[in-house]
């Protein structure tokens, strides 16, 4: 079975003006939505205590929140997960944690404790510093690899749309208000690694065209390596959009935010790929004698 | 250019049955199990506790499937749960206190698998249900406690050698200074404490402006590094043997960091008991009583006697000497009984170090009162001006006052306790050893064991599923290539099991995800192989030619994709918790066997279908 021409000769670097305005205009509303509605940090990241509890039948939230409140936890968070029966509740980390459970389960018979999460402030606080970090050295470490392995045109190509990509998964998360936790967060950094990928496929086939053809302009050379890794570029991710797909739809409600953020990962690095990192490249200048070995000037005088 | 050379192909046989063998064992399910072990050390197991439990047990017509010792721990298998639990406590009244019997689940691999050391992947918390806690360890608590000690011990010390000093103070975390009169005194000072105290660096220094010599002794950084790895190590050690106590089987203590320690309890349903037993700093303090004056009065006029305090004895007001006359971290041992009177009590042992001065004193004191303090040290976390703090309260308690019956040595018993669980629940933490720090849980994560039941199902589901389609579409997209590639995938996914259980990694539910991520990321591999075989064959190039060269060119890119990725998931496991790290693990794992899969193993498959004959098509669904 084949999807494609043998030879596909789609331009794609014509858009990339239009494309350019396009991720711009992305980010952009990225970052205003997240300036606006925020973005609706996890437990892991604000600390305090989430409760997942059980009901014989479909559980009436306002109840719930009523009979919270009166033992004390005014400003619960009551919310469905997953089925009516199950809910959680979410408590700041204000609240001792010693008998917490144990007050919350008798103010509402009828509840069996699923699942408790205890997070310290501390640990909360630490983990978005940590978070942070591990996003910069993973963008520093794979910029260095490419930098060394190809050259530092590639590099800041592929770093920038590297950036990109989590910028966007971080604009959905916020608009639709979809909580962002540790496995969101390992999500995000999946998707650093997965849309590498793509860039360094299409780019070995950039620097191999470059060798073999001698006569051809660098966008021309560009699109050929595109077309050229189309067909492999839209089976991975197909296929790896089908995994996740699966996981998202059977995987449970804790790898909910995981599969999101892989699913818009894997379109949106699909996209940057070719028109953040290819484009970007191109833009600055990205010529054949970036891959001429460069003859060394010896100064041999003693 | 197509064949492989015989070895290879062997090589390549003889990966794949090893990881079948070793991924086996996940294959059997468990078997609820009872768990012997003897407690602290106080009683062994051997053939003889063996034949005794199964004797009691054929007596009361429980059936058990098989018995054997492993790691000092006797394990007895039911076919039931009823079974198990019927028989733990037959057990327990069996063997009585001294051994800790735990209800546990047992895997069903048989014995020529475990005799090779093949289990199954340990499962995580989210997948069995459990409670997991992590706990700081208050270090700069040990530190300054260190620090105050060798204060006295530095002043003692120079008042016995009879060297004049004005002052002794201490200056910061790892500073002491010590003030003298005049330059001789300071030399000969200088001298001494080099000499005792070589763990500190000593500095003299002279400020005109004052009339006093200054000695400075700082701690070297490496002491203090030291000390911290050795509070850490003895925490968990605490920690290790609490956990024992709780009879927990398969808990996991684990150093996270510099001062923080992970426990996972799996199973365990009571956690109210498992965080008092595991986040409190209890000791004991040894005092004596001031009889000399009238605690009643000090209590009415607040007027205390120098060198004494007011506590409080269920109403009772007592007046106790400051002098600690042996701590609780002298105690070696201690175990709940009965008394004489048929009052519960508890035996403690001593070690060598606290018992002279302990000694002496009771010596000293015949026929007056000691009482014996319990201090505990209790943590919570809290926020303050968006802070993370923690709040320490030192709760003392004097739980027992007794009259010196005879010098105590080595062996002595407290009574004056309420009821049987208080000289357990004393015992129990006077056994697990003085925890030097204090530990704080500062996270808590509790899953029920339904949920965790119901998390294997959808992570297997999904990777069932996940996998069936991958399956099906590269059979239809490569025809037969697209078959080889599956069976690749295949093999590749027990290369990931077989791994995970050798190398005693725990499987979670992020971990699980990482393998269905990985499904799509192993093809990848082959994706690009067989795009580039097409590729070569379109441009007319033959067909060995273009198998050969497929795998060629495409190897290249993927190293350099695969590398970048391993480098994002090195970062992920680095970032340390538990939930990003299964993840990481099962990726980083699947990633690697996906290369040897894709370019060794579809290649011999290649190899040996097509790599010989002359053959006109290459059903590679072109």
């Amino acid at each position: 079975m084949e999807f494609f021409k043998h030879n596909t000769t789609i331009n794609f670097m014509a858009q990339r003006k239009i494309t350019a305005v396009l991720s711009i205009v992305l980010c952009c509303a990225s970052f205003v939505i997240l300036a606006i509605n925020g973005l609706s940090w996890g437990l892991d990241f604000t600390g305090g205590t989430q409760l997942q509890l059980r009901y014989e039948q479909a559980a009436d939230l306002t109840v719930i929140h009523q009979a919270l409140e009166k033992v004390g936890f005014s400003d619960a968070i009551v919310t469905h997960y997953g089925t009516p029966k199950e809910i959680l509740v979410s408590l700041a980390p204000k609240y001792a944690e010693k008998t917490l459970t144990a007050l919350a389960l008798t103010a509402l018979p009828g509840a069996t404790l699923q699942e408790v999460n205890y997070i310290g402030p501390q640990v909360g606080q630490e983990m978005i510093s940590k978070g942070l970090v591990a996003i910069i050295v993973a963008l520093l470490g794979t910029m260095v690899y490419i930098a060394l392995r190809f050259n530092i045109y590639f590099a800041v190509g592929s770093t920038v749309a590297l950036i990109h990509d989590p910028i966007i998964i971080l604009g959905v998360f916020s608009l639709l208000h979809i909580e962002f936790n540790l496995i969101a967060l390992a999500a995000v950094l999946t998707v650093i690694g997965y849309s590498l990928n793509d860039t360094i496929v299409i780019f070995d086939r950039v620097r191999e065209n470059f060798r073999k053809l001698h006569k051809t302009e660098s966008a021309d050379v560009m699109n050929q390596a595109i077309n050229q890794t189309l067909s492999r570029t839209i089976m991975t991710s197909a296929l790896t959009l089908t995994v996740v797909l699966a996981l998202f739809l059977l995987g449970g409600n804790a790898l909910h935010g995981f599969a999101l953020a892989l699913m818009i990962g894997i379109v949106v690095g699909t996209y940057s790929s070719i028109y953040v990192a290819g484009s970007l490249t191109l833009a600055l200048g990205l010529t054949r004698e970036h891959f001429i070995p460069i003859t060394k000037l010896v100064d041999d005088r003693p | 250019m197509n064949h492989f050379s015989f070895w290879k192909y062997l090589l390549i046989i003889f990966i794949m049955i090893i990881a079948l063998i070793y991924a086996a064992p996940n294959l059997y399910g468990e078997d609820p199990a009872v768990q012997i072990m003897g407690s602290a050390g106080s009683v062994s197991l051997n053939n003889q506790t063996m034949t005794t439990v199964t004797e009691a047990l054929k007596k009361v017509g429980i059936i058990y499937q098989d018995a054997f010792f492993q790691d000092q721990t006797l394990i007895i298998r039911f076919a039931s749960q009823e079974d198990e639990l019927k028989a733990k406590e037959v057990i327990q009244q069996t063997l009585g206190e001294q051994y800790i019997i735990a209800l546990n689940l047992f895997p069903r691999t048989p014995h020529w698998l475990r005799s090779i050391g093949a289990m199954p992947m340990k499962l995580g918390l989210d997948l069995r249900g459990g409670v997991h806690f992590l706990l700081q360890v208050d270090v700069d608590a040990v530190m300054n406690e260190r620090l105050s000690g060798d204060l006295r011990g530095i002043g003692r010390a120079l008042r016995e050698a009879h060297i004049r000093y004005t002052a002794i103070n201490r200056t910061g975390t790892s500073n002491v200074s010590l003030l003298f009169h005049d330059h001789d005194t300071a030399v000969e000072a200088h001298h001494f404490v080099t000499h005792q105290y070589p763990e500190f660096t000593w500095e003299m220094s002279h400020a005109a402006t004052e009339s006093d010599w200054t000695l400075k002794g700082s701690l070297s950084p490496q002491v203090m590094n030291e000390t911290r790895l050795e509070t850490l190590e003895q925490a968990m050690n605490t920690l290790r043997h609490r956990v024992n106590e709780l009879g927990v089987s398969e808990a996991v203590v684990q150093a996270q960091g510099a001062n923080r320690v992970s426990v996972d309890l799996p199973g365990i349903q009571d956690t109210a008991e498992a965080k008092n037993i595991l986040g409190k700093t209890a000791t004991l303090e040894f005092h004596m009583l001031d009889v000399s004056a009238d605690a009643v009065v000090a209590q009415n006029t607040g007027v205390v006697p120098v060198d004494t305090r007011l506590y409080m004895d269920h109403d009772r007001p007592l007046l106790l000497k400051n002098q600690i006359v042996l701590y609780g971290s002298s105690i070696v041992s201690a175990s709940a009984g009965m008394g004489e009177d048929g009052r519960p009590n508890v035996s403690v042992r001593l070690n060598g170090a606290g018992e002279s001065l302990f000694t002496t004193v009771t010596a000293e004191n015949i026929g007056k009162p000691m009482a014996v303090m319990y201090v505990e040290v209790q943590s919570t976390p809290a926020v303050e001006n968006g802070k993370a703090v923690i709040h320490y309260q030192t709760l003392r308690r004097i739980i027992s006052v007794a009259t010196i019956q005879s010098a105590l040595g080595s062996h002595f018993q407290i009574s004056g306790l309420r009821d049987q669980t208080e000289s357990r629940t004393l015992a129990l933490l006077l056994r697990a050893g003085a925890l030097p720090a204090p530990v704080t849980i500062i996270e808590e994560r509790e899953i029920g064991p339904s949920l965790g039941e119901q998390n294997i199902r959808m992570g297997v589901l999904s990777v069932e599923v996940g996998m069936g389609l991958v399956i099906v579409f590269m059979m239809l997209y490569y025809g037969m290539f697209g078959l080889i590639a599956d069976l690749a995938l295949l093999m590749n996914l027990v290369l990931i099991v077989a791994l995970l259980s050798l190398l005693g990694a725990t499987l979670t539910l992020p971990g699980i995800a990482g393998i269905v991520l990985t499904v799509g990321m192993a093809v990848d591999a082959n994706v690009l192989i067989f795009e580039r075989i097409r590729e070569e064959l379109r441009r007319g190039v033959g067909i060995q030619n273009s198998v050969h060269l497929g795998y060629h060119k495409a190897f290249i890119t993927i190293f350099d994709a695969n590398v970048t990725t391993l480098i994002v998931m090195l970062i992920l496991f680095s970032l340390g918790s538990g939930v990003v790290k299964g993840i990481a693990i099962t990726v980083t794992i699947g990633l690697i066997t996906s290369l040897f899969t894709a370019m060794l193993g579809t290649r011999a498959i290649v190899n040996l279908l097509y790599g010989k004959r002359t053959i006109k098509v290459l059903p590679i669904g072109v």
